[in-house]
């Protein structure tokens, strides 16, 4: 923790205030850089980053890199694995928020035999990412013919609870009298969660599907696993398929441009949906 | 705590809850089943029989120096990422708390590397860092300094720790920028006016009334830093050298699907899987603190 300089007073103003300013924006700066870097490389030619050091603005050569990238790439083309990132994303956001809304709605509005049990044992999974149970989920999923394919990146990575904890925890805020009116009207359990509950619950969810789509997006070591046909690869992790093996120089040219649309989604989602993000942020965190 | 209000019939909740069951189950407690059974036997090299052995490679692995080592990498480095991202983080919340307007510009400009994969973070920073066109070694090469994170232990080390603090910095910025923010002005003002300095109200005032988020990111940070970190270490270090950045997550992976010791890597995944509970229940704990605040 750095020491500041002195006023007196708790906001800054005069020179206190361009100190901290200033102490703000060198921090963005160096926040900034590598993404910087990486763009500037993906604008110049292999031989100007090949003699360091490398130039630290743009070339003339960025739509050579990115159409290159994004029609060839190097073991298949980046258009093909942004298509699968995108498949990917979408489908655990909305998979996982169709599950989960539909089983918080009938944990949190109904009694039913074994629903303690359910609430449990859905539960437990809060605790376990996927990570920690690799090797048996990919033999789960290999006897399910599930390697190389779409459901195979999507299914084993919506299995959690955590979006199903939010919804419970959102819908106990709902008011009874609610679904008492409707129940009184005579409306059946869908009818209410179509026309009140589903509507009432926008917000979340948009905040939920900006979170899980992120995730989903970034995911790196499942795909790693699951997908060995290049075509199937997913782009972040076949940025790292990209580096020859063995002592050969990499295409950093190819690579940066491929790094720099790699980001670009979620950047783009966390950019332009700022309110919804922080709020998602902190919902999942409660 | 329960609705008071409440639908009839058993069938339906029953057909809502089905999609969500059917996939926890096939695709979490089966595999997670597996891992405890997995744990007790050694698959014979040619994988067509296994042989029971109890807790044995659990034996064998606390025993394992090379599993011991990653034990150790894994708390050295889940600390250091945490806290070089919380400290970053701090020092800049407090700087944008202090301002009466453009907290939300650099809001915006400093939250956004949350949404980079950790394994691209991995590449950017592994370009930097490149011991043959690296922008950062080339200039470190020019103050005289060799760096080379493919042979060097420590720089590798330090190489993936800041790799991965980096993109942790948004999230840690956030949560701590709305804590200082919920700091009511009053209390800040009240000890200026009695004479307190910046350095003397952080200490006895904000930092006190920070510690509840503070504690809160403490245990997300490591949680992080022992699961998601896969992505830096296996783009720029893949574990090396000599295992120096091998934490527990990397290990399973390396045993299980290069090492193809099934046995060995079950056993670690029950192990990390007790972590994971440890951390979870302090995590709860926590939570329960709060709500009783």
């Amino acid at each position: 923790m750095a020491r500041l300089p002195e006023s007196g007073m708790v906001e800054k103003r005069g020179a206190g205030l361009w100190l901290t300013h200033l102490g703000l924006i060198a921090g963005v700066l160096v926040i900034v850089f590598p993404i910087w870097l990486a763009f500037v490389a993906s604008t110049v030619s292999q031989p100007e980053i090949v003699r360091p050091p490398m130039p630290l603005w743009p070339g003339d050569q960025f739509f050579e890199n990115y159409s290159k990238a994004l029609v060839s790439g190097i073991n298949a083309p980046v258009a093909r694995m942004l298509f699968n990132s995108a498949v990917m994303a979408f489908g655990i956001a909305i998979g996982k928020i169709v599950i989960s809304i539909l089983s918080a709605f009938a944990i949190v509005y109904f009694r039913f035999p074994g629903r303690n049990l359910f609430f449990w044992l859905i539960f437990l999974t809060l605790m376990l990412p996927v990570e920690v149970r690799i090797v048996p989920t990919y033999e789960v999923a290999a006897n399910f013919g599930m390697l190389n394919s779409y459901s195979g990146l999507i299914f084993p990575l919506i299995a959690s609870a955590t979006a199903t904890f939010l919804f419970r925890q959102f819908f106990m805020t709902v008011p009874d009298e609610l679904a008492e009116a409707a129940r009184v009207d005579g409306a059946r359990p869908m009818r209410f969660f179509w026309d009140i509950l589903l509507p009432m619950s926008r917000t979340n969810i948009a905040a939920l599907f900006v979170i899980l789509f992120i995730y989903g997006w970034n995911q790196y070591l499942w795909p790693l696993l699951i997908t060995t046909d290049p075509s199937m690869n997913t782009i972040v992790m076949g940025i790292k398929q990209m580096f020859p093996s063995g002592d050969d120089i990499a295409d950093w040219p190819v690579i940066m441009a491929t790094s720099i649309l790699a980001m670009l989604p979620p950047v783009v989602v966390v950019i332009s949906m700022q309110k919804l993000f922080i709020r998602g942020l902190v919902d999942s965190e409660k | 705590m329960e609705k008071r209000v409440i639908f009839k019939g058993w069938l339906l909740p029953l057909l809502l809850l089905t999609p969500q069951v059917v996939v926890t189950a096939v695709f979490f407690f089966w595999p997670a089943g597996q891992a405890v059974w997995q744990s007790l036997f050694i698959p014979d090299p040619f994988g067509l029989k296994s042989q029971f052995v109890g807790l044995g490679n659990f034996e064998f692995l606390l025993r394992d120096p090379f599993y011991r080592a990653s034990f150790v990498t894994t708390a050295v480095f889940s600390l250091l990422v945490t806290a070089v991202s919380m400290g970053v983080a701090l020092y800049l919340a407090v700087l944008a708390d202090r301002l009466i307007k453009g907290a939300g510009t650099y809001r915006t400009l400093l939250i956004w590397p949350y949404a980079v994969a950790p394994a691209v973070a991995g590449v950017l920073w592994l370009f930097m860092f490149n011991t043959r066109v690296g922008v950062v070694s080339w200039y470190l090469g020019l103050l005289g300094y060799d760096w080379n994170h493919v042979l060097n232990g420590g720089e590798a080390m330090g190489l993936v720790v800041v790799a991965s603090a980096w993109g942790r910095i948004s999230y840690n910025f956030l949560f701590f920028l709305a804590g200082l923010q919920a700091i009511p002005r009053s209390v800040i003002e009240a000890a200026a006016i009695d004479g307190a300095h910046f350095w003397t109200r952080f200490r006895t005032i904000v930092f006190p009334l920070l510690s509840p988020v503070t504690f809160f990111l403490l245990v997300v940070n490591i949680v992080y830093a022992f699961f998601e970190t896969f992505g830096v270490i296996h783009t720029i270090t893949s574990g090396g050298p000599q295992q120096s950045t091998t934490i527990l997550v990397y290990k399973v992976y390396a045993d299980g699907f290069v090492g193809q010791d099934l046995g060995s890597s079950a056993a670690q995944s029950v192990i990390l899987l007790i972590v994971v509970g440890i951390l979870t229940v302090i995590q709860f704990k926590f939570i329960e603190r709060r709500v009783h605040y």
